[in-house]
């Protein structure tokens, strides 16, 4: 089974977020960036199929030479090789139109993305790749389990959950429950060492184009000082939550 | 035109549908059109309900029922081409996430999701939207001639429009989907997460699950949904589906009560745009009340039972 990642290079979560002071983009000075943790999940997912169903797990980012220490710890974590989309992705159109290129000339089983990137928090890539290559699509899929050509899934709904199945090959957006939080592999010496010799392959842009821009970036508003209320006079919280901010 | 999916659940509209549809409404005044609401299979609530939220044409679909991506984006996608349609709305909830990259790529059109305003402009199409978890936010431009806003549930209200007698047009419609959905389960209290106004939201601070009586209690005297921090849902002291953050859900209610947490910055990205977060710490250190409108110090198996007498009693 050929199964393709599709990783996306993040700010680590406990980043504090600033913007260039011309409000254009995120400035990265001291950010750590890391693999976008809903495709951790789908990450590990793809390297338990292989050793199910044996075959080959790809992973590929669409960045410029900076991703590339992403895709070496995804190397490292076990996948079995590379690809950079060579560019700077402007919206989510861009991007699934350059992975619907390279998937249409390299064929894949299963392709495997996260439900969402920690950043833009667009989640339009997956299902607009789906759409481009014409194939079945779960958002949201807390539950995958391959048989004989099918996948069995399931996907998170409002509160719930619902299973699908539909034939390979499929677009999933994974989240946790693909795979437990624990289940959750991580880099060994050994996978450094041998990360170090798998193939990264940078590839060509098609020249797809994006229908969107960003015009600039801000902080949310400043929340006011705390209130703080005497344990021992709940009825007055009570009285501001109707009164003041008029929520009950 | 102005596309809006009205989305049922259990062949209801959702309360967020009306927010949807006021949303579209109002943007279909600004531009000088009209907004066409489309409804999906059996539908037990009265289709009137949503010309009184502004849609002055409603498209009942028949002969699909089941939510599926493919089927649901492409009957959109193909109402969208022959009203020329200039902005579709839809919801961010699990099935409306699911259509708007479908719907996107069907259309060549912009996608736009995490909206959390009416636009600024329509000519383009600019409209701010959350990004980084709820640390930014982004201005986002539009350039192609259709656009697909996704909005966040909770975040822009419902404001009163003229009622409207709407035309109401039914469509039989044959299933061109690729998946096949099976059996659907609910597993939260009564009131869906994404779209609760009020939630109720437990941490480690609960030390084991025995002790979520005196969540769900408040909860229920609220009306509220119940969440809670990533580590509770991990360790299985409750669902996958009540873990709210940066990688669970994330959510804006009205009110939202944190009990037991901490605040990482994790949990704070996924609720710090509820519009009144109250806090219950025993330790007055805790990050979280930097984040709070109101704050309680104390023991949570003390504060939190006389909360809820006194907030039953506030109501009598
Ligand atoms: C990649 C990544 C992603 C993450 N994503 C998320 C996410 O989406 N959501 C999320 O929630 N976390 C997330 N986290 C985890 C986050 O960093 C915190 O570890 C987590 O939120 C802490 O949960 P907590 O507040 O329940 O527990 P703790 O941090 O252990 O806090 C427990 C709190 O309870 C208080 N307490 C204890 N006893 C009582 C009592 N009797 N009465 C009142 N208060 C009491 C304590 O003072 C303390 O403040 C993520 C972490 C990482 C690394």
């Amino acid at each position: 089974m050929k199964i393709l990642v599709c990783i996306s290079h993040v700010p680590d979560t406990t980043s504090k977020i600033k913007f260039t002071s011309d409000g254009h983009s995120l400035d990265k000075d001291g950010v750590q960036f890391v693999i976008n943790p809903y495709d951790e999940f789908g990450l590990t997912k793809a390297l338990q199929l292989k050793e199910e169903h044996g075959g080959v797990v790809s992973v590929i980012t669409f960045g410029d030479s900076d991703v590339e220490q992403t895709l070496r710890k995804a190397l490292a974590i076990g996948a079995d090789d590379a690809y950079r989309l060579d560019g700077v992705p402007n919206d989510g159109i861009q991007t699934s139109q350059e992975l619907a290129f390279f998937i249409k000339e390299n064929e894949f089983d299963l392709i495997i993305c996260g439900q969402e990137s920690i950043d833009y928090n667009g989640g339009i890539v997956p299902g607009a790749l789906a759409a481009n290559l014409n194939l079945p699509f779960i958002n949201a899929c807390i539950g995958l389990e391959i048989n004989d050509n099918v996948a069995n899934t399931v996907r998170e709904t409002d509160g719930g959950k619902e299973t699908a199945s539909a034939n390979l090959p499929i677009i999933i957006a994974g989240k946790k429950g693909l795979v437990e939080e624990k289940e959750l592999r991580i880099p060994n010496m050994r996978g450094i060492m041998t990360a170090r010799s798998k193939t990264l392959k940078v590839i060509e842009l098609s020249g797809a184009k994006s229908l969107s821009e960003s015009i600039s970036f801000s902080a949310p508003p400043e929340k006011k000082a705390v209130k703080i209320i005497s344990s021992e006079n709940i009825e007055e919280l009570v009285r501001l939550l109707n009164e003041e901010s008029k929520v009950i | 035109m102005v596309i809006i999916y009205a989305e049922t659940w259990n062949k209801k509209f959702k309360k967020t549908t009306f927010e949807a549809v006021n949303y579209g409404a109002r943007c279909s005044k600004e531009i000088g059109t009209e907004a066409i609401a489309v409804v999906f299979g059996e539908c037990d609530s009265h289709l009137a309900d949503l010309g009184n939220h502004g849609a002055d044409r409603i498209i009942h679909i028949q002969g699909i029922e089941q939510f599926e991506p493919f089927s649901f984006a492409t009957v959109l996608s193909d109402i969208a081409k022959e009203f020329n349609g200039k902005l579709i709305i839809v919801n961010g909830t699990a099935n409306g996430k699911s259509l708007i990259g479908v719907m996107s790529s069907l259309l060549s059109s912009s996608a736009i999701s995490n909206v959390t305003e009416l636009p600024v402009n329509y000519e383009p199409i600019n409209v701010h939207r959350s990004a980084f978890s709820s640390k930014g936010i982004e201005k986002c431009s539009s350039k192609s001639n259709c656009t697909i806003l996704g909005i966040v549930p909770n975040s822009i209200g419902i404001i009163s429009l003229e009622d409207i007698e709407s035309i109401i047009e039914v469509r039989n419609i044959i299933s061109k989907g690729k998946t096949i959905f099976g059996e659907s389960q609910n597993e939260s209290g009564n009131v869906p997460l994404p779209e609760a106004e009020r939630v109720v939201s437990a941490g480690r601070g609960m030390k084991g699950p025995e002790n979520w009586g005196i969540i769900t209690e408040l909860a229920e005297v609220l009306n509220a949904g119940t969440a809670c921090s990533k580590p509770v849902s991990d360790i299985g002291w409750r669902p996958h589906s009540e873990h709210v953050g940066q990688t669970g859900i994330q959510i804006n209610p009205q009110l939202y009560i944190a009990i037991g947490i901490s605040g990482a910055i994790q949990h704070l990205a996924g609720v710090s745009r509820s519009k009144t977060i109250v806090v219950i710490n025993n330790d007055p250190e805790a990050p979280f009340f930097k984040a709070a409108d109101y704050g309680i110090i104390g023991d949570a198996f003390d504060v939190v039972p006389r909360l809820t007498e006194a907030i039953k009693s506030f109501q009598k």
